[in-house]
């Protein structure tokens, strides 16, 4: 793969996303720094309520309001920053330049209309054209997402639809306005195995056609195994480590990293109980000052629970932060 | 839930003969839909239906009893008012004021109800506590003193009693299509069209609008029985639909005085006001099991 910086089409600088109540102010997106190149695929791997799809909606500009804020950072596409971009200027950008899958196929559909309906306004919204040609439009994109007889399909309502049919929908409106960047939010989770290979199959080859980059949030490792170039494992708001896939995977850095791997069964051996990572995350409105790993972690020094790491680099393009790592 | 009879759990006592006819009416629509069709048919073709005026006094004819009694007449049906008109032509123009009146006041208080309640529950935040907060003092006015207080100050006819009932009924609307709209914004078709660009606007007309049209409807015409009483009420009041403009209400009204001597003139708009009232509130039940099963226990 070419990795030269011109490559980038997305970069996330320090993006800081944060909940507020009349309490607490709950940081669930706490200085977030990654980039993607074009026709890259970035994991983003972490526990529930970690911040990844937070992460996602801010990309977007579409986090809860008036509860959630971003409150600092930079979001670049194509070096231009999103964040002092007008709400009409944002909307022009969702689904032309930033597209999204939601996890949920069975409500991501509008029930009252039918899917030709459905596709046919996701180019609408982009450019005005006679109802003919969206018609035309919908159909190639249906058939692209390799949906059968797809001009019978358009008339179809989302409930005589089954999942992965209405998965694949969902991502033929999400490329309709033929994205550079595609958000993937644990698009698989509600489909079965065997549905969840073809879509992501899917998934690559648009992509390999489209050259889009990817990014796909999930907690399933196997998946970024197999769709991933590279990966970023987040933590309570933070990413702890960066790097090609095969790195992170042959040689974790952070130890939250490591007891992230040592939980995955593994086919060759027999495993009476599963390792599991002691203790929970922390509440994300009451952040340990150091490293937020610290409580959980089996190496835990004094500074670990006053500052916080610095990211160190262990390799090209594969950084985590971890005091131990200073001695390297 | 449809109620399964089972052997050994009698829910209730027996029905009596009126509860069972009641019973058999809320199977089959067909009797309340048939008195509907014609309460819209007679209000249509009022004009064509009879030969007499509804407005024009004729003293000497005053007070004629209905055709079937002993000093009846067959040109007066069902006979004639305290000055002289004949009392089936009043009804069938009543029918006419009646419909147009529910008509307008649905279409305003129900539109008032739609788009506020529309705004409220998609916009949330501050907009939705102010509009919430307005439903609430809104409804919390007895809608027969709030209509009398804006005729008094507004005076009478046909666009004041529309508008005074309207911005009273917006509020229920408002609140339920307000509910719908927040458990709707938590499904994810919102999000993906938004994800995808689409503008506030397109989201509340193109994809909010079509799921909440099923609760508006039964919402509609559970209530268009309840408002021809209030409208008859105002009338009946003094408070409606100023003379010599036949309305139901009203008729009662000038029949009051004359119930010992003249009974027909009260008892005909009453029956006339009963049946349309009983028809409609049957066909919105009916209307509410088939299309929002989800309230049917209620």
């Amino acid at each position: 793969m070419n990795t030269t910086r011109d490559d980038v089409v997305l970069e996330v600088r320090d993006l800081h996303t944060y909940f507020f109540n009349r309490r607490s102010t709950l940081k669930a997106v706490d200085g977030v720094t990654f980039s993607l190149r074009r026709g890259e695929t970035l994991g983003l791997v972490g526990e529930s309520g970690c911040g990844k799809s937070m992460t996602a909606l801010s990309l977007l500009q579409l986090v809860p309001q008036p509860a959630a804020r971003i409150v600092g950072g930079e979001i670049l596409l194509d070096g231009d920053d999103l964040l002092h971009k007008t709400p009409r200027e944002m909307r022009r950008i969702r689904g032309r330049h930033i597209a999204m899958i939601l996890q949920d196929p069975q409500t991501s559909l509008n029930p009252v209309f039918t899917i030709g309906n459905q596709l046919m306004e996701a180019f609408a919204v982009h450019q005005r054209q006679p109802g003919r040609a969206l018609r035309r439009l919908a159909e190639q994109v249906l058939q692209r997402v390799k949906v059968a007889a797809p001009a019978r399909r358009l008339h179809d309502f989302p409930h005589q639809m089954s999942g992965g049919m209405k998965q694949r929908v969902v991502g033929a409106i999400a490329i309709s306005g033929a994205p550079q960047v595609l958000i993937a939010d644990e698009p698989t989770t509600a489909l079965d195995v065997t549905i969840q290979l073809q879509y992501l199959k899917l998934l690559k080859e648009i992509q390999a056609t489209t050259q889009m980059a990817l990014l796909f949030i999930t907690h399933d490792f196997g998946i970024v195994a197999r769709m991933c170039d590279r990966v970023a494992v987040m933590y309570a708001g933070r990413i702890v480590e960066e790097g090609p896939v095969r790195q992170v995977f042959r040689h974790p850095a952070h130890p939250y990293t490591q007891a992230l791997m040592a939980s995955v069964p593994k086919m060759e051996e027999k495993v009476e109980l599963l390792t599991a990572i002691e203790g929970q995350p922390p509440a994300l409105d009451n952040l340990p000052p150091g490293c937020r790993f610290a409580p959980r972690c089996a190496y835990t020094e004094p500074r670990c629970t006053q500052q916080y790491p610095p990211d160190y680099t262990l390799a090209t393009d594969h950084t985590a932060s971890c005091w131990r790592l200073e001695t390297l | 839930m449809a109620r399964t009879h089972t052997l050994d759990v009698p829910v209730e006592a027996a029905p009596g003969r009126a509860r069972k006819w009641i019973q058999i009416l809320r199977r089959a629509p067909i009797i309340p839909l048939v008195i509907i069709l014609l309460f819209v048919g007679t209000a249509v073709f009022a004009d064509l239906l009879t030969s007499h005026s509804p407005t024009k006094v004729q003293l000497p004819k005053r007070l004629r009893p209905p055709a079937w009694t002993p000093k009846g007449d067959w040109t007066y049906t069902i006979g004639t008012d305290t000055l002289g008109r004949d009392l089936m032509t009043r009804i069938i123009y009543g029918a006419r004021v009646s419909l147009v009146v529910v008509g307008l006041t649905l279409g305003l208080g129900g539109g008032l109800g739609l788009v506020l309640g529309l705004l409220a529950g998609y916009h949330g935040g501050r907009l939705d506590s102010f509009l919430m907060r307005a439903a609430d003092i809104t409804m919390a006015f007895p809608i027969i003193l709030f209509a009398i207080l804006l005729v008094a100050i507004l005076g009478g006819g046909m666009f004041n009693v529309v508008v005074s009932i309207g911005v009273v009924l917006w509020a229920r609307y408002a609140r339920v299509i307000r509910g719908e709209v927040l458990s709707l914004m938590q499904r994810d078709f919102i999000a993906r069209a938004r994800v995808n660009g689409c503008s506030d606007w397109r989201i509340i007309a193109v994809h909010l609008f079509p799921n909440v049209l099923n609760t508006l409807m039964v919402l509609l015409s559970l209530q268009v029985g309840w408002l021809i009483i209030v409208e008859s009420s105002l009338s009946f009041l003094g408070a409606g639909i100023p003379p010599p403009t036949p309305s139901w209400g009203s008729m009662i009204a000038e029949g009051r005085d004359y119930i010992t001597r003249a009974w027909w003139v009260s008892l005909f708009p009453g029956l006339a006001i009963a049946l349309t009232v009983l028809a409609f509130n049957l066909f919105g039940d009916w209307l509410r099991d088939t299309l929002d099963p989800r309230q049917r226990q209620v």
